[in-house]
């Protein structure tokens, strides 16, 4: 099948899902956990149709943080995708990759700040980053396509090699207004 | 209601780990620690003291991980029912070697001992059957343990989870390190995994 190429520059812009995948198989990530969210689906498909990474759908978020202490036991690297909204529901669990030097990296698309229609996302969007910080993680952002790529990289880097808890944060505006 | 179980907890741990060989095990927090430890401490033990509700989701990663080894949650009624929905996530991800082994006393042991909900009608191992898990059985005697731990020694074609009905009681504590770096560090070279 043929389709007009877009030129690099607009599908780095359109595509940082794809970046996204390419650069946590590049960091060796076998296992992926997830509570969806519209602006982590591309990322959700891919990562489902790879048959060399476990995904896990989770009923609530702080398994995630469960899965991927276990993992790293295991000998494994685990990425975690959840929206703001299943910040909250991670805090208590926190403790374990906090306590324990787990690495461990979750991507946040934020809902709440922009452009949103449905104000009981805005509490929680405004909670996310002091109670990240406060449980103990790093908190990374990123507004545009072209950051979200580069702080993913150097996310994934502290989370696997130094051990550190990270969580990246990908602002609303990035994903775009959803449609009601 | 269910029937108090006169069933003695370190005695029910002791007799299912007796030959684990190699299985790895995490253990929730509270008396499964104490129990777990107390039967010996082991490399690839992790010891829970806190996350509550997480014993079996912490399995299931390392179960993922480690697909060639058998892998036990060994957690109380209180911590996985903390866990409920973790239980539905285990059954949809299907582990061929996990198993959720719940030491079962009814009760909220470390805070005072007040009644929890297994002691009041609900079933864990009716909930781990609707989610489409491979065994599940509750045991009330240690004959009944005896074979259960023959039976996790063989492969699965899911995950399984029994419950252990146990006295409601706090023995001795039996207390691991707390420090869970140390532990962590310890269970991976325990797999051959270096320390960062």
């Amino acid at each position: 099948m043929h389709s007009p190429k877009p030129n690099s520059e607009a599908r780095s812009r359109d595509d940082w899902p794809s970046e996204l995948y390419r650069i946590l198989k590049a960091a060796d990530v076998r296992q992926m956990s997830y509570v969806p969210d519209a602006g982590h689906s591309q990322l959700i498909r891919m990562f489902s149709a790879d048959r060399d990474v476990t995904t896990n759908v989770l009923t609530t978020e702080e398994e995630g943080i469960a899965i991927a202490a276990g993992a790293w036991l295991g000998g494994q690297r685990s990425v975690l995708l959840m929206q703001s909204s299943g910040v909250g529901n991670c805090i208590n669990m926190l403790s374990l990759s906090a306590i324990g030097r787990f690495p461990l990296l979750m991507l946040v698309t934020m809902r709440g700040e922009w452009a949103e229609f449905n104000p009981w996302q805005v509490p929680m969007s405004r909670a996310t980053q002091p109670s990240l910080e406060a449980i103990g993680l790093k908190v990374m952002r990123a507004e545009t396509a072209e950051d979200l790529v580069e702080t993913v990289e150097s996310a994934a880097s502290l989370a696997y090699e130094s051990d550190q808890q990270i969580a990246v944060l990908i602002g609303q505006r990035l994903i775009g207004k959803k449609k009601w | 209601m269910s029937v108090p179980s006169e069933l003695d907890r370190r005695a029910a741990v002791a007799a299912l780990l007796k030959n684990r060989k190699d299985t790895l095990v995490v253990s929730g927090l509270g008396s499964p620690t104490y129990d777990l430890h107390s039967v010996g401490d082991h490399d690839g033990n992790f010891y829970l003291w806190g996350a509550m509700g997480g014993a079996a989701l912490i399995a299931l990663g390392l179960a993922q991980a480690q697909p060639g080894k058998r892998v036990l949650a060994l957690t109380g009624d209180g911590e996985q029912l903390m866990g409920l929905g973790g239980i539905a996530t285990i059954g949809v991800a299907r582990p061929r070697n996990l198993d959720i082994v719940v030491i079962d006393n009814q009760h909220f042991g470390e805070t005072g001992m007040q009644a929890s909900h297994t002691g009041r009608g609900v079933d864990l191992t009716a909930i781990a059957t609707a989610c489409g898990f491979a065994a599940t059985a509750t045991l009330r005697t240690l004959e009944e343990v005896q074979s259960l731990a023959t039976q996790i020694a063989e492969p699965a074609n899911g995950p399984r989870l029994f419950v252990i009905k146990v006295r409601a009681e706090n023995p001795p504590r039996s207390l691991p390190s707390r420090d869970a770096v140390f532990i962590k560090n310890r269970f991976r070279a325990h797999l051959g995994f270096a320390a960062a």
